[in-house]
This record gives structure tokens, sequence and C-alpha cells, in this order.
């Protein structure tokens, strides 16, 4: 991976001295692409629009970042249940878990969106009548819900997944040394679930990002929201390229930071690999 | 390195074919984008067939140009890209003539004219419109409309909320989500007939500050479109002189809209 | 209920007839994109497993960029670029000549374009997959790098790569969906202009989100016949 993002990106080349010709010649090439698209674009970029939305951009990709870090991260405390009501022998629990998550992983996140928002506004009476409507008045919160609910049917599946890789020698030996049920699930059978888990977490995650452009079509204005509010004002198509360039960012920025943590979190296993 | 080759010339006899499937467009047709979800001007049936005022309009128009009408739907937001992108000849979609718009696009002569009013749930307590008095309450409106950059740019005190369709904004204030909604007077007075829409009333002051509110209603056309603009702007003057226009109107209004 | 029911009916006064027109986009919409975007992500699997850097870094550039772009920036992004671009082209050898991309056209680019960007990454994990062995022996016996690749790797690309290729499959339906934010009579749009004429969101939403459900269950019933028959002769792991 290192030599490939090497040849691809200026940031990566700069930080080691080149180790031989070859790579010279990478560098220069990079920097020649570098140059060249900077040249070609640079004097066609409309300041006036960068000056007037540049601020709301920064909220813009503030919302997202709540947004998605608030629905994955509750949407992780409801996979756990959700995951082993799906293991769970019980018929009524595993058929409720299933359900649940068939509905949210085989529908589209725009349908269920529109289905939990204009859905809900059309029992506002009933809503208010049990106190809720609060919650289900505010854009924000609706989207937040509906992430949620969507994020955590994928991580209760990544997560069964990854409960079902554990061998199942680790709970019988905890067993054997007198453990009861629930301190082996904490203790023996989820720290270990979760590094199993970590890269396709990881994945969620990003999709989350990308996916929460969503919430823009029920007015909340995220990045995707700013983005299209500046592009009805200007009429210009670098609102868009200059949302693809933060999502970008942010999206190699949360890769990055995870690829860390992943290490991080491995590394009692990095001699084992 | 064949391999690359061979996919390569794959790819692009496969990228050559779909676009061997567009078809070049003939020179009679003039292809006309509308939204089809704002009644009563434009909107779609439950036949699927787009219907309103404007359709009616844009074929009587195009008949007196002695051309073929295509209609295409195409949502709000990017209706103007898909007019340059060349998707269509020209937009008939209650779309006001302003100086922003015209960076971008021509308009021919305006076909309607109409103000701008809020509008409310049955029951509120707001009667001052003014800037101050709404300061902090939520309004809603269309985005990428006069009455959307109107907001943003006057009622910056208040919570501004924008929607891709007029629709889904009356829903919004027929729910209670939304303590307001700007936008067209005649279309919250055909949506204030329905049901869902008796909930609701207008309120406060008819908006017209061409500043913001545009010159009246034209059909957008590419810049330097100058011939078919002529044609259209002879058409409308043609059809407003010969009677249909008023025959059109009488069909959805008891009074002018022009 | 009755009521609800009613605003189903096939007809002029129903939406039965439209939702299913809809639903019927969608299906052609998702089977249309699914080749090209096979297509698509193969080719640039190949560049990124090959030992060119050059292409390497390419397939990679194009990767990094439509795996991380919200899938409704790049529809919306290509969908209005993607005419003007045709046409420029077109005119630089036909002036004065206009080319046209329908709507159907110009999604299932957008949709192929993102397809092609998560299927390269299937591929050159079933590339990888396969030992590199098999190909040098391919090579050893006097097959040229070509041969090798469609004799010895391609036939076994696809069981190996047909798990991965499944779920996209799926990601493919639903994200059809996101093209009624452009222009397209798909599925949800349809529902959209149904809940804009009769007011009952929830019901039609609903309806939607099952259509959208049956697609996704029938698909899985038939990846996974297809699974089992791409992984006969193999022993169950």
């Amino acid at each position: 991976m290192s030599e490939i993002t090497a040849s691809s990106g200026a940031a990566s080349t700069s930080r080691k001295p080149p180790a031989n010709r070859q790579a010279m010649i990478d560098r220069f090439v990079v920097l020649a692409i570098v140059v060249a698209l900077g040249a070609w674009i640079i004097p066609d970029i409309n300041w006036r629009l960068v000056d007037r939305y540049w601020d709301r951009y920064l909220e813009g990709i503030l919302v997202t970042f709540q947004l998605v870090f608030l629905s994955v991260g509750v949407g992780a405390l409801l996979s756990l249940p959700a995951a082993l009501a799906r293991l769970s022998e019980r018929r009524w629990a595993n058929l409720l878990a299933r359900g649940y998550i068939t509905f949210f992983r085989g529908t589209p996140l725009l349908a269920q969106l529109f289905l939990v928002y204009y859905g809900a506004g059309q029992f506002n009476e009933a809503l208010q009548s049990v106190g809720l409507w609060w919650f289900f008045r505010e854009p924000f919160y609706v989207a937040i819900l509906t992430f949620t609910l969507n994020t955590g049917a994928y991580q209760a599946e990544i997560m069964r997944g990854a409960i079902q890789s554990l061998p199942p020698g680790q709970v019988e030996a905890a067993e054997a040394l007198g453990m009861t049920r629930w301190p082996i699930f904490f203790k023996v059978v989820l720290p270990q679930a979760y590094i199993v888990a970590l890269r396709p977490l990881g994945n969620e995650l990003i999709l989350m990002i990308k996916g929460s452009a969503i919430a823009s079509i029920v007015t909340v204005l995220d990045l995707m929201g700013v983005t299209s509010l500046a592009y009805a004002r200007s009429f210009n198509f670098q609102a868009f390229f200059w949302a693809a360039l933060l999502y970008l960012i942010a999206v190699e920025v949360v890769r990055r930071l995870w690829d860390r943590l992943e290490i991080r979190l491995t590394r009692h296993l990095a001699l084992a690999r | 390195m064949k391999v690359l080759h061979r996919l390569a010339i794959t790819a692009v006899a496969a990228t050559g074919l779909m676009a061997g499937l567009a078809t070049a467009h003939a020179q009679d047709v003039v292809r006309i984008g509308t939204e089809g979800a704002y009644p009563p001007f434009n909107f779609t049936d439950s036949d699927g067939n787009l219907v309103g005022f404007e359709i009616d309009l844009a074929v009587a128009l195009c008949e007196e140009m002695d051309v073929t009408c295509e209609f295409v739907a195409q949502d709000w937001d990017g209706i103007i890209p898909a007019l340059l992108a060349n998707r269509y000849d020209a937009i008939i979609a209650s779309m006001s003539i302003t100086e922003e718009r015209m960076e971008v696009v021509d308009f021919s002569d305006k076909y309607y004219q109409t103000p701008a009013r809020f509008a409310v749930r049955d029951g509120s307590d707001i009667t001052d419109t003014s800037p101050e008095a709404l300061a902090g309450m939520t309004i809603g409106a269309q985005s990428a409309t006069i009455h959307a950059n109107f907001l943003e740019d006057v009622y910056s005190q208040s919570d501004i909320r924008l929607y891709p369709t007029q629709d889904e904004a009356n829903l919004d204030l027929a729910s209670g989500r939304i303590d307001l909604i700007l936008a067209d007077s005649i279309v919250l007075f055909e949506w204030m007939q329905t049901d869902d829409g008796s909930c609701c009333t207008m309120v406060g002051d008819a908006y017209t500050d061409p500043d913001y509110f545009g010159f009246g209603v034209g059909a957008a056309l590419r810049q330097g479109d100058d011939e078919l603009r002529e044609r259209f702007n002879e058409a409308i003057a043609a059809v407003l002189e010969n009677g249909v226009y008023d025959e059109i109107t009488a069909k959805y209004f008891p009074f002018s809209v022009y | 209920m009755g009521d609800l029911l009613a605003l189903l009916a096939y007809g002029p006064d129903g939406w039965g007839d439209e939702l299913l027109a809809g639903a019927w986009l969608t299906i052609r919409l998702a089977v249309v994109t699914l080749p090209f975007g096979l297509a698509l992500g193969l080719l640039i699997a190949i560049m990124k497993a090959s030992g060119q850097r050059y292409f390497r870094a390419v397939g990679n550039v194009y990767t990094t960029v439509f795996r991380g772009l919200p899938e409704l920036l790049t529809l919306f992004v290509i969908y209005n670029m993607i005419q003007i671009g045709v046409n420029r082209f077109v005119n630089s050898f036909f002036p004065d000549s206009s080319f046209e991309i329908g709507g159907f056209t110009a999604g299932v680019i957008a949709l192929a374009v993102v397809f092609g960007a998560f299927s390269s990454e299937v591929f050159l994990g079933a590339i990888k997959a396969i030992p590199k062995g098999q190909v040098e022996a391919g090579r050893s016996l006097g097959l040229s790098a070509t041969q090798a690749f469609r004799l010895i790797t391609l036939p076994q690309l696809w069981r190996l790569a047909l798990p991965g290729l499944g779920n996209l499959w799926l990601v493919l339906i639903k994200d059809t969906s996101l093209v009624s934010v452009i222009a397209l009579n798909d599925l949800l749009r349809q529902t959209q202009v149904a809940v804009g004429v009769t007011k009952e969101p929830f019901f039609f939403y609903l309806i939607a989100c099952m259509i959208y459900l049956a697609f996704t269950l029938v698909s899985s019933a038939g990846l996974n016949r297809l699974e089992a028959r791409a992984n006969r002769g193999f022993a169950a792991r």
C-alpha cells in the first residue's frame, strides 16, 4: 500500500527521502501533475463564491460530523442488543431482530428518512399527545434517529459475524473457570469481537459520512445542504467541487485515524501476523 | 499490458454504444423542462401526466411557434443545470426573471406575475411579518427560489428551512414543524382550497420588490439562444393578443395573473 | 384502510400503475448499470494489479475519489456534467452538432462510475487471492500474459469475487433511489409524486420500502444460489 500511495499523492511522497532514481522520477511526475492541475484550475476559481460561503461550508462540515458521530455512536449501543437477539435462541427476540436488521439493510436510506420524517409529520397529533413531537419536529433529530436505526442494523450484522467468528472454546474455557454469562460476554467475547469487527466498523463509519449527505434533502444544513444553498445562489458548479474536496478530506482523515486506532488496538497481535 | 489495451478498447466501444443509444434531436421540436410539482402552474396528475396553467400555456405557445412541444420533468434544484446541459431548450416552470439568474440564463418576456405571501396555520398569533417580529421563528420555503433568497438575505434572524419541493414545505407547515412559509400567493391560494391546505391561512403583506422577486415569470433559455427567445416573445405577445391566454387563465383562475 | 388500498388501484385514479412503472425503471436502471460497472471495476482492478506504477496510481486515485464522495454528490455532478462534457467533445470533431444523453443513460453512467470504484476493490482482492504460482506456471508453459490472465485468472475471479459483488449489487439497488433526486421517474420519485397529491406519506413510503425490500430479498436468494453453484466442486469451508 505504501508504494502505491507514494505515487498517487504529493503529501505522502514528501515525507521520506527518495530511495532511488525511480522514486525521484515519481516525485517529479506527481509534482508536474499537481502544478499542471493547479495552473489549469486556480485561474478559474470563483473567489467571490469562496469568500461568500467558506464559513457556511465549515458550519456544514461540523453538522455532518455531528450527524455521523452521534448516529454511529448511538447505533453502536443499539447494535449490541440487536446482535445478541439475532444470536439468541428465543424465537421472538430472534424474529424481531431479524425483521429490524432485514428492513433497515434491505431498503434505501433515503426512503427510510422520508418514511420517518414525513410519516412523523403525518402523525404529529398522536406524537404530540404522547409528548414526543418536540423530538420529531426537528429535522436534525429525525435524521439522527433514522441514521442511528440504519447504522445500528448494519453494525448488528457486523457484530454478529464477529461474535460468531470466535472459537467456541473461548467461552467454554471461561465457563470452566467458573465465570458467569454476562462477565463472559463483556470480558471475553466482546473485546475480541471488537478487534475482529474493527475494520468493517471503520468502513461503516466512512459509509455514514457519505450517506449523511441525504439529510440535506430534509432541510438539514450539513455540508451537502450548504453546497446546494451555495449552488442555488451562484449557479456555479464549483460549489460542488469544494464540497467534494471537503468530503474527500473528511473521509481520508477519518480513514487514517481509524487505521492508527486499529494498529494501536491490535499491537499485541502484531507479532503473530 | 495487452490485457489492458483490449479492455480499454472494449470500454471505449461500450461508451460509444451507450452514446449511440441517445438520439440527436430534430429542429422542429422544442424540449421544455418543467418541475411537475408546483400546482396549479405545473403538476403531475395521478395518471402521471403533466398538467397545469403553464403546461396549457406552453402547448399554446408551441402551437403559435408551429413546433412540437416535448416536456421533460426535472426536479427544481437541477432545473437550470439541465438547461445548460442541453437536456431541454427552455424552462417553463414558474421561474421568476431575476438579476441573479440572468447571469446564467436568458429570459423571454414575462407571461405571468404574482406576489409572494407568508402563510401560517389557522389560530397562529402571527400578524406582523417584519424581520424583527419573525426573529427566532422557523420559516420554510422551496430551495433555489426567489422566496428562499429573500428569506436568506432579509430574515437572517429566523431559522430558515429550505425544501426540494413546495409540497414538502406545505406538509411541514401543516404538521407544525415550521411556523410560516413564504411562497407564491397563487400557489398558496390553490393549496388552501384543498383538504390538507385548509389548515392554513395567508398573513401579512404581498411582496413584490423586484430586487428579490424579479420582473415576473418568463421562459428561461440558454444564453445566446436569441432566435428561440424571439420566437417565444412573439408567441407570448400573440396569445395575449388573440385571447388564448385569457381562455387558459379562465380555466384556472377567477382573476388575471398577468 | 380500504381508502388507502384504493389509492393503490391500477388506473387513472390510483397510483398502483405509477408505482409499478417506477419499480420497473428502478430494476432496469440497476440491471443496465451492472455490466458497465463490472467492466469498469475489472479494468480499474487490472490497472491496480498491474506492474506499471502509473496505471496503479491512476487506479488508486480513481478508487479513492469515488469511494470517498457521497453518492448523492457524484450522481448530481456526473448527471449534469456529462452532457456538457460530451457536447464539448463532439463539437471538437463535428462543430455545431449536438448529442443528447438521456436522463437514463446519464443515471447509468453515474451509477456505473460509483459501482466501478467499489467493485474494483472486490476484483483486486480476488486477483490477489489467486496464488501467483498458477500464473507463473502458465507463463512457463508458454502462455502470454494476456492468455494467462484470460485462461487462468479470469475463470477463478468469478467465484472469488461473487460474495463481494453480490453485496455491491444490493448496494446498487438501493443507490438507484438517489436518482430520484435528479430527474428520473424511479420508484422513489413516483412515490414522492403520489405523496405530493395524496398527502399520505407514511403509507406510500412504507409501500416503497416494501418494494425495495422485495427486490433485495429476491436478489439475496438468487445470489445464494449463484454462490452455491460457483462453489460446487469446492469443499465446504
